[in-house]
């Protein structure tokens, strides 16, 4: 079943076309890699998928997105999709507050009061997000005091603490070391059963490792998309095969 | 972390990047003109700091030895020429006018800050005219709050048409000041908020507000010195009665005013330098007071 449905979408920044025609089906319960070179619009695609484009003066977007068969560009509630379409964005941008307000910044806001309940979800959330036994001890501190990998993986955390139905990760993991990555991908794979995970990555080999279908992009077009194992063992078009056999070396 | 609790070990040792004199020297040999830009600038800071405390000190010289009981005793009359009605009118309002300016500066600079579109023209048009509107001398404000408070509404010289008066002269201070203290929230806050599923509201409220929190009080304080050093503006409005401003509409004089008013007399000269003294007293206590308060909200985030 398809979670995420995208037809005919175009993405215009006042007169900057930086999406064409993209049309991709994204399943339920399934990881979703977007690749493609810097600046070819995964970003500005990901953030179509909870509207953040609604925040970007003179972005307009014309074509069909539907969640769960619903037009998100359609009559509901940006607050509840927000809520729904949880994301990690490409910078860590933790809130000038506590480790622990961050976390429950996300709960609060959906009306959970009870401090018992808080503790449990922020304790959870930073277990997921593999920084529980770094942070620990360092709840009431402020989380701009953090290194960046831990600001990345609280950011993380963050988005986890609303239990969103669909995760879009932007480039999660780019700033980390390679044993938080690795956590971080478990987590993935893990979240899974329960989440739909949409991910932007520049790295080949996490996408093949974790992802199971795989959309390439070039200067805002959608060259390729298909099960991540095709896309790498046999890429259909010429575009895609020299890319992935040039991040390959 | 074992060697954190060792301070007195760290106290102790030598440090190789120490930058010694000699290494200065060697290279303003090579670079004379830093050395002479070094003295240029150091030589700026001791003359500003020196003036400014000259002037302290001068006051205070002058000052202290006239603060006598009498300068503070609860009635004014033409002999103590006590200066206690004006500390308390002076306070009074002070806060008043905050009460109006605050919520209205600070509501005005969200909305160009967070709700107006970026091109639109009424911001504009509202943003060059609190430009202007700063600038204009604060005896044109006195004027206007003369004809429109104190005759056309009719409220006489008193404490509401101060109130206002002043109001309006420090709303542009206020209003500019938490624009830019808004506008320097990083717009990934907004985004980290908004991603999570929360409103404008709770996005304002609980993200942004905090963070611009220094800022907008920097602006504040600022307010609270033109209102407590303006005299030229409340001459025409609050008036210079000699006791408490008890009602709205009872007119009163400030602390700057009644410097004003005891040195033009030419008869209180003394008096008028202990007043002085009071009135450096007060200004240094509400920044300090809201340095402390700025400090506290500023903990409360981190
Ligand atoms: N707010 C914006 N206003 C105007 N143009 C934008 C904006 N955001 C992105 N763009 C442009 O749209 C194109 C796609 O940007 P996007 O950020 O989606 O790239 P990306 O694929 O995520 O790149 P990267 O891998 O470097 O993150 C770029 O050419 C970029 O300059
Ligand atoms: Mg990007």
């Amino acid at each position: 079943m398809d979670k995420f449905t995208i037809d005919n979408m175009n993405l215009y920044y006042g007169k900057f076309h930086a999406l064409k025609d993209v049309t991709l089906h994204m399943p339920k319960n399934k990881i979703t890699a977007f690749i493609g070179p810097s600046g070819c619009g995964k970003s500005t695609l990901l953030k179509s998928l909870n509207r953040m484009n609604d925040l970007v003066e003179g972005c307009k977007i014309t074509g069909d997105i539907r969640l769960d068969g619903a037009d998100i560009y359609g009559d509901i509630d940006i607050n509840v999709l927000r809520k729904r379409v949880g994301m990690v964005f490409q910078k860590a941008n933790p809130f000038p507050m506590s480790v622990y307000d961050n976390i429950a910044f996300g709960p609060r806001t959906h009306g959970i009061k009870k401090k018992s309940e808080l503790d449990q979800i922020v304790e959870q959330s930073l277990r997921d997000a593999a920084i529980w036994d770094e942070l620990k001890d360092r709840l009431k501190k402020s989380a701009l005091g953090l290194s960046g990998g831990q600001q990345q993986r609280l950011c993380i955390a963050r988005a986890l603490a609303v239990k969103p139905e669909v995760l879009l990760m932007d480039e999660a993991t780019s700033a980390l070391d390679p044993i938080s990555t690795g956590k971080i991908e478990e987590l993935c794979l893990k979240l899974k059963d329960e989440y739909t995970i949409i991910m932007v990555t520049h790295n080949m080999q996490q996408a093949l490792r974790i992802s199971d279908n795989t959309a390439f992009f070039l200067l805002g077009e959608m060259v390729e998309y298909n099960s991540t194992d095709a896309v790498f063992s046999s890429p259909q078009d010429k575009r895609t095969e020299e890319y992935i056999t040039g991040r390959f070396g | 972390m074992a060697d954190m609790n060792n301070t007195a070990v760290i106290d102790e040792i030598k440090p190789i990047n120490k930058v010694t004199f000699k290494q200065r020297m060697i290279s303003y040999k090579r670079k004379p003109l830093s050395l002479v830009m070094l003295l240029l600038v150091a030589l700026a800071a001791v003359l500003s700091a020196a003036a400014l405390v000259f002037i302290i000190v001068y006051v205070l010289v002058r000052g202290i030895p006239n603060l006598t009981p009498e300068l503070f005793a609860l009635t004014y009359n033409s002999d103590n020429v006590s200066c206690m009605p004006s500390i308390i009118n002076t306070i009074v309002l002070t806060l008043l006018t905050l009460l109006i300016a605050v919520p209205f500066g600070i509501g005005a600079a969200i909305y160009l800050a967070e709700y107006a579109k970026k091109g639109n023209k009424l911001v504009k048009v509202i943003r060059t005219m609190a430009e202007t509107l700063a600038g204009i001398p604060s005896i044109v404000y006195g004027l206007f709050g003369m004809l429109f408070f104190v005759y056309a509404l009719n409220w006489g010289y008193s404490l509401l048409a101060g109130a206002f008066t002043l109001a309006i002269m420090v709303l542009p201070t206020i209003m500019r000041t938490t624009e830019e203290a808004l506008l320097t929230v990083p717009d990934s806050y907004r985004e980290g908020s908004y991603g999570l599923g929360a409103g404008k509201l709770r996005t304002i409220v609980r993200i942004i507000l905090p963070s611009a929190m220094p800022g907008i009080l920097a602006g504040v304080i600022l307010a609270v010195g033109r209102i407590v050093g303006e005299t030229a503006a409340l001459i025409y409005t609050y008036g210079s009665a000699t006791g408490y401003a008890t009602g709205l509409l009872n007119s009163g004089r400030s602390l700057a005013v009644h410097m004003y008013v005891l040195t033009n007399e030419g008869l209180h000269t003394d008096q008028a330098w202990g007043t002085a003294v009071v009135l450096l007293v007060l200004v240094f206590g509400i920044n300090t007071l809201s340095a402390f308060i700025a400090k506290k909200l500023g903990n409360k985030k981190g």
